[in-house]
C-alpha cells in the first residue's frame, strides 16, 4: 500500500487517505468540481493554479493520462489545456490503480508524480464537499506521511495570472487564415486558441499585461482569456482594456472574453466583482441566454463573479445562472463586445455554447467589411511582427 | 410541422423568476394514457413506473386522466392515480372504443412502451386522432414514425451528418442475402417496429442469416441488414428536450458487455467509466443534435456503438419514448424523467420546472453522480426446455437489479447478490468445465460467472479475459481487486486472526459478512458463520454509512429521501430519528414474482403513511413504483439480504418490519430477522416457517383435520418408491421453500423417481424430501385472505380454468367463482378459518386448494401476500393490503370480518397469464408445474365468457381469428378435448387443418366441417411459414398430453412455430374449450363491429368503476 496522507481544511476537519501522487506536502485553496469526466483537462487548466481540487466523481484515473506531447494539425496540444498541471493537489474517493484507454500513455499517479502534484485517495469526498459548501471557500493542505506539512497558503492573495501567462507573445497560424485575432493570455486554455484557429483566425497571444491598446488596430478581434484567481490583481489588464474600449477609432472592434476575461472586461467597463461562497466548478450548470431565452448547459470554473447590478449603462446581462442566479455574461448594447463567465470552449464539459465563437467570428466578418470602408483603419501600420514570434507558450 | 404548441420560441420564463409564464397546451382537460399491458420480456415493470409518474404529473396539473391498461397488478391502474381505468386490450381497435366513449382532449403515447407507441402510430394512420381531434402530447407522431422506420431514420441522421450503422432494408430473404453480401459478414439483422430487439440477431454466414431472416420476416414486413460492430463499446444517453428546444442529457450509461448483447441483457454502469471527456461529450453533443433534429418533445434515448480504440462511433438506436433505460436512468440519477417528460408534454419548458428533488434549482440541468450504479439483468432461462441460452441482439432477461456504491466493487457485488441471493457476490462457477473459453467468448446468461471462474480460480489474466470477452480491461482490473481481496481473506485462518483493517477493506470492496465468513473457512478448518463476522464487525465499529442521492453531488443542500449505504465513507448524510416502519419490497422481477408484489409494497407504505407512521422502503428494483422518490419517507435502494436489512433496521431504530408483502424473497430472511431481534409485523416468522417447511405444514394440516393429498416425508430412495407405489404415480417431490415451482417435480414412473432422487437432489436423512400424490384432472382454487390474530377478516375465492397440474402462476383465474356450490364455498371458508387459526395468522395469506370430486385438498399455503392480491382487491373493490396493514397495526382500526364471497356480483373478472415464449427462441410453449408466464392481464365482463374474451385479447399480440381464417389442430387424440373444441367452433366459417391423417379421422367424428391434412415440413422453418401463410392459419390448438422428448416432435414444432409466427396458441384443454365457447359467442358481434362504418362500442368496453358500481381506491 502506498504512503498514508491527510487532507486538512483550515479551521476544519482532517481526512485520512493514501497518497498516489508526488511524495510531497502542499497547500492551496480547496475547491471542488462536480464534473464526471475530464480530469486531465481540469488539471492542466491554468485557472486551477494553486488549488487543491476535490472531485465529487468518486472514481478517478480510470482512463489514465494521454500524451502531453501529442499535437493537432495547428501544433496545439492534442489532449491538454496547457503543457503542465496547475493544481497543486487532487483529492479523490477512489483512484483507479489500473487504467484502460487507447489514448493513455501513463497512469494518473505517474503523471502526478512527474508533475509534482500531491494526490490523495480514499477520502469521503462527499463529506468534504458538504463541508466546503457550508463553510465556503477554504484553504486546505495535503500532508504526505513522513513529509513535513506545508503551511496554509492563500493563492488568491497573490497574482496567479502573472504566473501562468505566457512570458512573451506567441503566434498560432490558421490553416486557411481569414482574420487575425489578438488574445490576452491570463492563463488561456488550449482549446480556446484551437476554437479560434480552427475557425480561421491567426492568433497572436500576448501576455496579460501587454499594452493591447497599442496594437489593437492591427487586429480583426480581441480576445481575453480565462485565468486563475482574483480579477482585481489584473489592474494593469483592466486599465489596458479601459483605454482600448475608450478608443473611438475602435468602437467597432469585436471583443470576446471568457471567465476571468469576462470579469476583467466587466471591471474595465466599470462593473464590480465579488468572491462567490464556494465558486462554480462543474459541467452541468444551466445558463440562460437572456436575449433569446434559450438555456444551455455550461462548463464552469470560477470563484469570482461580477455584480450584475453594477453593470454600467450601455451594457446588459447576457446570460444568467439558473442555479444561483449569478451573472454568466454581458453584452454591449451597441458595440460587438460580449463575454461569458462560463466556458464555451468546453474541454472538459459540454459543447453547447461553442456557437458563441461563431457569433464572435460573425462580428469579425462585419468588422472587416467596415474596416475596408475605413481607410485609416485599413492602413494601420503593422508593429507586431507575428512571423518572428514564438509558436507556443513562453515560460 | 404542425404543432399543438402555440409557440416554439424560448422565453425567459423560469419557475422561480417574476417572468414565470408557462404557455401550456390549450383546451386539454382530459388525457388518455395508453399503458403497456401484461409484463413480458422486453416490456415490463418499467412502464408501470413511468406511467405512474406521468399520471402524477398530469394530476398535479389538474387534468382528468383516463388509463387503458389490462395489467391489473400495476400501481398505475389504481384510482389513487388515474381517474378512469379500463382493463381492456391495448390495441388500436379498443383504444378507439374508449376514445368514442370518453372523448379525451389529448393522448399520451410515450409512457406505455413500444405497444403504446405502435398503437399511436396506427391510430394516426387510421385517422382516429384527426377524427376525434385529439392532441398528441409531447413528441409528435411524425417523429415517432421517423425513429421507428429505419430507412427514414437513417435518412434523417444523414441530413445532420451523424453516422449510423449502414443498414439495408429488405422485405424478402433473397434481398437480405444480397444485402449481407454487400455489407459483409458478420451482420446483424433488425426488424422494424421491434420490441426490445425482437426478431433481431447476428449472422456470421448465409446459413445463419437464412434461419434468422425467415423468423424475423414472419414477425415484421421489413428487416434491416447491417454490418456488425461486435466488440465496440456500447453507450447510451438519456436526453430530454422541451418544445422550445432546450436540451439536457440526464444520464449516460456504459455497458460492461460490449456491443452484440442487447442493452436489456447487458450489465450496465452509470455514469460511463471508461470514456474520456472527448468521447463523453462527442456522444453527448451528437445526442442533442439528433433529438433537436428529430423534434422530440419529452424524453428520448440514444444508443451508440463507440470504437474501443478511436473516435469513430455509430448510432444504433433512438427510442423517442420512455424506456427501460430511462427508468434505470431515473433511478440511477434521482431525476424523474417520466414526470418531467409528462410536464413537457403539457407545454412546460425545462427552466419552468423545478428540480423535483431539490425543489430550489431548475429541472434544466444535468445530474452529477457521486457514486456508481450497476445494473445486472435477471434471466430465468433454466425454467424452459430447449431454450437457447446465448444472449445477443434479442432480449431474454425478465428483470433487472440496480445497485449503488461508491466504487465499482461495492456496486457490482451488491448487484450480483441482488440478482441471485444464492451468490456471494463476484464469484466463479465450476459448471463450465473445459468449455470456459467458449463461455467467455460467447455471451450467455452465465457469463458473469465465467469471468469470475476465469479470474478467481483458473488464473486467467485480465488480458486473456479481455481478448475473449472484449470487456474493457478497466472493468476486469476492478474484478481483480475483488479476486485479490478473496485471496487475502482466504489466507486468514480464523475469525480471531481477522484484523480490523482487512475487514474494513473487505467491506469497502463490497464483501458481505457471509462472503467473508466463507472465505475464512475456505483454507482452514474454521467454521465461521455470517453472524460471527457481523458481531466482530460491529465490535470494531465497522457499520455502513448512509448517503443520499441528490442529483447534484452535494453541491447544494437537498433534503431527499433517496438513500443507499456504503462502507466507502466517513459520514452519514441523514440522522436517524424517525423510527420508521420498514417495508421490504420484492426485489428483482422474475418469473413468479413481479409487479403484483410492488403493488403490495406500495399499498403497504401508503396505508402505513395514512396511519401516521413513518415508512422506510427497502428495494433494489429500478422498474418499480415502490422505489419512486415520493412513495415513502425514506427509500433505501439496497439489498434485501439479512445483513443489509438488519443494518438498516438498527441504524433507523426502526419500530417494526413488514416482511409479508414482497413475495418470497423477504419471507426467506424473516425467521433470521426475527431471531436476531427484529420486530416483524404480522404472523410470527416461527409460524410462517412451519408453513414453509413441508413436513411441519402437512403435519399441522393433518392435526386440524384439513384435507390434503396423501403425503410423506422420506429419507431414502427405497422409502420413496414404496410410497409412490402406494399412492400411485404421478407423484410430486419437493424441497422446502419453494418459489414459483423451482425444484418441484412431477414424477410419472419409478425410473424418473430414481433419477431425480439420486442425481438431482440426493435424498438422505439430512436432506429429506416431501412427496405427495399428484392429483390430475381436478379443479384448482386459489384462496386469498387476510386474518387478524387467527380470525379471517376477508377472503376471496378464485377458480382456476386449467386443471391442477398447471402452475397457479400460469393459471387463468376467474373471480367471483362461477362453478362452485354454496357448500364448497362454505367449506373453503372453513378451511381458511382453520388455517388462520392454526398458524395464528395476522396479515395476508394464500392457499391453493384442489377440488377432487367433492373433496377439498390444500396443496399449498403461503403466509404472505400472493401474486393474486392486486387482482382480488381490484375485482372485489376491497384493498386486501390495506386490511392486512390494519391487522399488522392492531387496535381499533382493524376492520370487522366480512364475507365477501357471500355477496352477489353482477360482473366477472378473468385473469390470464402473459407469456414471453416469442422471446425465448426454441423454448417449448408447454405448461406444467414450472411457472413460465412473465406477467398477467385481467378484464371484466358481464359473465365468464365476456371477461375471458376480453382478457385473452388483452394478452400481447393476440389477434382474434376471423372466418374464413384457418385453424390448426394437433395433440393428444386419446382424449376428447380437441373434439370438444372443434365441435364448439364448427359451422362458424373457419377452415380446419391438421398435420396428419389420424388427427383428421379423429376430428371428423366431432365436426361436419371439412378437416384437411396439410404439409408439415418439421425441420424447414421457412417452408412451414409458407404453409401457414398458404392456409391462412391464424389460430393453433395443440393439446399434447406431455412435453416433447425432442425438437422434431410434431407437437413441439407446431407449438413453437405458432409462437414464432406470432399466431395465437392454445396448449391446454380447459382454456382451449373456454376460448372456443368465447369465439362462438362473440364472433358474429366482432365481425359486425369491425365491419361497421360507425364506431360501435362493444359491451365489454366499460370502465372499472362502471363494472364494480363504485370507485375503489
Amino acid at each position: 500500500m502506498s504512503a498514508k496522507a491527510t487532507f486538512s481544511i483550515k479551521n476544519g476537519p482532517t481526512f485520512e487517505g493514501y497518497s498516489f501522487g508526488a511524495d510531497k506536502s502542499v497547500a492551496g485553496e480547496a475547491v471542488f468540481t462536480t464534473s464526471l469526466v475530464g480530469y486531465p483537462e481540469s488539471m492542466t487548466d491554468p485557472s486551477y493554479c494553486g488549488q487543491i481540487l476535490v472531485f465529487t466523481q468518486p472514481l478517478i484515473g480510470n482512463y489514465g493520462v494521454p500524451s502531453g506531447e501529442a499535437r493537432d494539425q495547428f501544433n496545439l496540444l492534442r489532449y491538454f489545456e496547457s503543457p503542465h498541471v496547475h493544481v497543486v493537489g487532487i483529492i479523490v474517493a477512489e483512484y483507479a490503480y489500473e487504467h484502460s484507454h487507447w489514448t493513455a500513455v501513463e497512469s494518473l499517479a505517474n503523471w502526478c508524480q512527474r508533475e509534482g502534484v500531491a494526490a490523495v485517495t480514499g477520502v469521503d469526498t462527499r463529506e468534504v464537499i458538504q463541508y466546503l459548501r457550508e463553510q465556503g471557500s477554504s484553504l486546505g493542505r495535503i500532508t504526505v506521511e513522513n513529509q513535513e506539512s506545508a503551511d496554509y497558503l492563500d493563492p488568491m492573495s497573490t497574482n496567479l495570472v502573472a504566473r501562468v501567462t505566457t512570458k512573451q507573445p506567441y503566434y498560432v497560424k490558421a490553416l486557411e487564415p481569414k482574420c487575425n485575432v489578438a488574445l490576452i493570455d491570463c492563463g488561456v486554455k488550449e482549446n480556446i486558441v484551437r476554437s479560434l484557429v480552427a475557425r480561421g483566425a491567426n492568433v497572436t497571444v500576448v501576455p496579460y499585461d501587454y499594452r493591447i491598446q497599442d496594437i489593437a488596430s492591427e487586429f480583426d478581434g480581441i480576445f481575453i482569456s480565462n485565468g486563475p484567481g482574483n480579477p482585481t490583481f489584473c489592474e494593469v489588464t483592466v486599465n489596458n482594456l479601459k483605454e482600448l474600449m475608450q478608443d473611438e477609432k475602435l468602437v467597432d472592434l469585436p471583443i470576446f472574453g471568457i471567465c476571468l476575461g469576462h470579469q476583467l472586461l466587466a471591471l474595465a467597463a466599470g462593473a464590480k466583482t465579488h468572491k462567490l461562497k464556494y465558486g462554480n466548478r462543474a459541467h452541468n450548470i444551466p445558463a440562460m441566454d437572456l436575449t433569446t431565452g434559450q438555456c444551455h448547459i455550461t462548463s464552469q470554473n470560477h470563484g469570482y463573479a461580477i455584480d450584475e447590478s453594477s453593470l454600467p449603462s450601455g451594457w446588459k446581462p447576457y446570460f444568467i445562472n439558473l442555479n444561483d442566479q449569478s451573472n454568466e455574461g454581458m453584452i454591449h448594447l451597441t458595440r460587438p463586445i460580449f463575454s461569458t463567465q462560463f466556458h464555451p470552449e468546453a474541454k472538459g464539459g459540454p459543447e453547447d455554447t461553442a456557437v458563441l465563437f461563431d457569433k464572435y467570428f460573425h462580428n469579425i466578418d462585419e468588422y472587416k467589411v467596415k474596416k475596408q470602408a475605413n481607410l485609416k483603419l485599413a492602413a494601420a501600420p503593422v508593429t507586431i511582427k507575428v512571423e518572428q514570434l514564438a509558436t507556443e507558450r513562453v515560460f | 410541422m404542425s404543432t399543438i404548441y402555440s409557440s416554439t420560441e424560448p422565453t425567459i420564463s423560469t419557475f422561480n423568476s417574476p417572468h414565470y409564464n408557462p404557455q401550456l397546451v390549450e383546451g386539454v382537460e382530459s388525457v388518455l394514457i395508453v399503458g403497456s399491458g401484461g409484463l413480458a420480456i422486453g416490456q415490463a415493470g418499467e412502464f408501470d413506473y413511468s406511467g405512474s409518474q406521468a399520471i402524477k404529473a398530469l394530476k398535479e396539473a389538474n387534468k382528468q386522466t383516463i388509463l387503458i391498461n389490462p395489467n391489473i397488478a400495476t400501481n398505475q391502474t389504481s384510482h389513487s392515480l388515474a381517474d378512469k381505468i379500463y382493463y381492456i386490450p391495448v390495441t388500436p381497435e379498443y383504444i378507439t372504443y374508449v376514445i368514442e366513449r370518453e372523448r379525451p382532449d389529448a393522448i399520451l403515447l410515450t409512457f406505455g412502451g413500444q405497444t403504446a407507441l405502435n398503437c399511436g402510430v396506427a391510430l394516426d394512420r387510421m385517422g382516429v386522432l384527426q377524427k376525434y381531434n385529439i392532441k398528441v402530447l409531447g413528441t409528435p407522431i411524425r417523429t415517432l414514425e421517423l425513429t421507428e422506420d429505419r430507412e427514414l431514420f437513417a435518412q434523417a441522421l444523414q441530413e445532420i451528418n451523424i453516422p449510423i450503422a449502414n443498414s439495408i432494408a429488405c422485405e424478402t430473404l433473397d434481398e437480405a442475402l444480397s444485402a449481407a453480401d454487400e455489407v459483409g459478414y458478420p451482420i446483424i439483422v433488425r426488424s422494424a417496429y421491434a420490441l426490445g430487439g425482437l426478431g433481431s440477431g447476428f449472422a456470421n454466414n448465409a446459413k445463419e442469416l437464412k434461419e434468422l431472416a425467415s423468423q424475423s420476416l414472419s414477425l415484421a414486413p421489413q428487416i434491416l441488414v447491417e454490418k456488425s460492430l461486435k466488440g465496440w463499446k456500447e453507450v447510451e444517453y438519456e436526453v430530454v428536450r422541451d418544445r422550445v428546444g432546450n436540451c439536457i442529457t440526464v444520464c449516460n450509461m456504459e455497458n460492461l458487455d460490449p456491443l452484440g448483447v442487447h442493452t436489456g441483457d447487458s450489465i450496465v454502469f452509470a455514469p460511463s467509466q471508461t470514456l474520456s471527456d472527448e468521447e463523453y461529450h462527442m456522444l453527448r453533443s451528437a445526442a442533442i443534435k439528433i433529438i433537436r433534429h428529430l423534434g422530440v418533445i419529452g424524453e428520448c434515448n440514444v444508443q451508440y456503438a463507440l470504437q474501443p480504440d478511436g473516435l469513430d462511433y455509430r448510432v444504433i438506436e433512438v427510442n423517442a419514448r420512455l424506456s427501460r433505460s430511462s427508468a434505470l436512468a431515473s433511478k440511477a440519477t434521482g431525476y424523474p424523467l417520466a414526470y418531467t417528460a409528462a410536464k413537457i408534454g403539457l407545454g412546460y419548458t425545462l427552466p419552468e420546472l423545478p428540480n423535483p428533488i431539490t425543489k430550489t434549482t431548475v429541472a434544466n440541468f444535468e445530474p452529477s453522480l457521486d457514486y456508481i450504479v450497476a445494473k445486472v439483468p435477471k434471466w430465468d432461462l433454466s425454467k424452459f426446455q430447449y431454450v437457447n441460452r446465448e444472449i445477443g441482439s434479442a432480449m431474454k432477461s425478465v428483470g433487472e437489479v440496480m445497485a449503488i456504491g461508491r466504487n465499482f466493487e461495492e456496486a457490482y457485488q451488491k448487484a450480483l447478490r441482488q440478482v441471485d441471493p444464492s451468490l456471494l457476490g463476484f464469484q466463479g462457477s465450476d459448471e463450465f468445465g473445459d468449455k470456459l473459453d467458449e463461455a467467455l467468448s460467447v455471451a450467455t446468461d452465465r457469463r458473469a460467472l465465467a469471468v469470475g471462474q476465469a479470474l478467481l480460480h483458473e488464473n486467467y489474466t485480465v488480458e486473456r479475459v479481455h481478448e475473449l470477452t472484449h470487456i474493457d480491461s478497466w472493468f476486469l482490473h476492478k474484478c481483480m481487486n475483488i479476486v485479490n481481496m478473496y485471496k487475502k481473506l482466504e489466507a486468514v485462518n480464523s475469525l480471531e486472526a481477522l484484523d480490523k483493517q482487512l475487514l474494513q477493506d473487505a467491506k469497502k470492496k463490497g464483501f458481505s459478512d457471509k462472503q467473508i465468513a466463507l472465505s475464512i473457512n475456505k483454507n482452514s478448518d474454521a467454521n465461521v458463520h455470517e453472524l460471527d463476522v457481523r458481531k466482530v464487525r460491529k465490535s470494531f465499529g465497522i457499520i455502513p454509512f448512509v448517503k443520499r442521492i441528490d442529483t447534484l453531488a452535494a453541491e447544494f443542500p437537498a433534503n431527499t429521501n433517496y438513500l443507499y449505504t456504503t462502507y466507502n465513507a466517513t459520514k452519514n448524510d441523514v440522522e436517524f430519528t424517525d423510527k420508521g416502519m420498514l417495508v421490504l419490497g420484492s426485489g428483482v422481477y422474475r418469473i413468479g414474482s413481479s409487479v403484483e408484489f410492488d403493488w403490495c409494497a406500495v399499498n403497504t407504505a401508503k396505508t402505513l403513511r395514512g396511519e401516521g407512521k413513518k415508512t422506510v422502503m427497502i428495494n433494489y428494483n429500478p422498474e418499480t413504483v415502490s422505489t419512486d422518490f415520493d412513495e415513502v419517507d425514506r427509500l433505501y435502494f439496497e439489498e434485501l439480504s439479512f445483513e443489509r436489512v438488519m443494518d438498516i433496521y438498527e441504524l433507523e431504530n426502526s419500530e417494526g418490519c413488514v416482511i409479508s408483502v414482497g413475495g418470497q424473497l423477504p419471507q426467506n430472511i424473516a425467521l433470521k430477522l426475527h431471531e436476531n431481534g427484529c420486530n416483524t409485523l404480522g404472523t410470527s416468522p416461527v409460524d410462517i416457517d412451519s408453513a414453509e417447511n413441508r413436513h411441519k405444514f402437512s403435519s399441522i394440516l393433518d392435526s386440524i383435520n384439513v384435507g390434503q393429498p396423501e403425503w410423506s416425508e422420506l429419507t431414502s430412495v427405497s422409502e420413496a418408491k414404496k410410497f409412490a407405489n402406494k399412492v400411485s404415480y404421478p407423484v410430486l417431490i419437493r424441497p422446502s421453500y419453494v418459489l414459483s415451482g423451482a425444484a418441484m417435480n412431477v414424477i410419472h414412473n419409478e425410473d424418473e423417481l430414481e433419477d431425480k432422487l439420486t442425481l438431482a437432489s440426493a435424498v438422505s436423512p439430512d436432506h429429506p424430501v416431501v412427496m405427495s400424490k399428484f392429483i390430475e384432472g381436478a379443479e384448482e382454487i386459489d384462496v386469498d385472505a387476510v386474518a387478524y390474530k387467527g380470525e379471517v377478516l376477508v377472503h376471496a375465492i378464485s377458480e382456476h380454468v386449467e386443471n391442477a397440474g398447471v402452475h397457479s402462476g400460469d393459471a387463468t383465474l376467474i373471480l367471483p367463482p362461477q362453478h362452485l356450490s354454496e357448500k364448497i364455498k362454505k367449506e373453503l371458508k372453513e378451511i381458511a378459518d382453520k388455517v388462520a387459526h392454526a398458524w395464528k395468522i395476522t396479515g395476508p395469506f394464500n392457499m391453493q386448494i384442489i377440488k377432487d370430486g367433492e373433496d377439498l385438498k390444500v396443496i399449498e399455503c403461503n403466509i404472505r401476500a400472493s401474486r393474486s392480491f392486486p387482482f382480488v382487491s381490484k375485482v372485489l373493490g376491497v384493498n386486501f393490503i390495506e386490511i392486512a396493514v390494519r391487522a399488522f397495526l392492531g387496535g381499533e382500526k382493524v376492520p370487522k370480518p366480512v364475507d365477501l364471497m357471500s355477496k352477489k356480483y353482477d360482473y366477472v373478472a378473468t385473469k390470464c397469464p402473459q407469456f414471453s415464449f416469442t422471446r425465448l427462441a426454441g423454448a417449448d410453449p408447454f405448461l406444467g408445474v414450472e411457472m413460465a408466464s412473465t406477467g398477467e392481464v385481467a378484464s371484466f365482463g358481464k359473465d365468464e365468457i365476456e371477461s375471458y374474451w376480453t382478457a385473452m385479447q388483452s394478452t400481447m399480440n393476440f389477434h382474434v381469428p376471423l372466418p374464413p381464417n384457418g385453424i390448426l389442430f394437433g395433440g393428444d387424440l386419446n382424449k376428447p378435448f380437441l373434439g370438444e373444441v372443434i365441435s364448439t367452433i364448427s359451422s362458424l366459417g373457419f377452415n380446419f387443418y391438421v398435420a396428419n391423417e389420424a388427427a383428421k379421422q379423429y376430428l371428423e367424428k366431432y365436426t361436419k366441417d371439412p378437416v384437411s391434412v396439410i404439409e408439415f415440413p418439421k425441420n424447414d422453418k421457412r417452408g412451414l411459414r409458407e404453409v401457414f401463410q398458404k392456409y391462412d392459419i391464424k389460430l393453433v390448438f395443440n393439446l399434447a398430453s406431455k412435453r416433447a422428448d425432442h425438437t422434431l416432435d410434431e407437437d413441439y414444432v407446431m407449438r413453437r412455430n405458432a409462437i414464432d409466427f406470432a399466431i395465437p396458441l392454445f396448449n391446454e384443454p380447459q382454456t382451449s374449450k373456454l376460448f372456443a365457447r368465447a369465439l362462438k359467442a362473440n364472433i358474429a358481434e366482432k365481425i359486425r363491429v369491425l365491419d361497421s362504418k360507425d364506431v360501435v362500442v362493444p359491451s365489454e368496453v366499460r370502465s372499472w368503476e362502471e363494472f364494480v358500481g363504485f370507485k375503489p381506491v
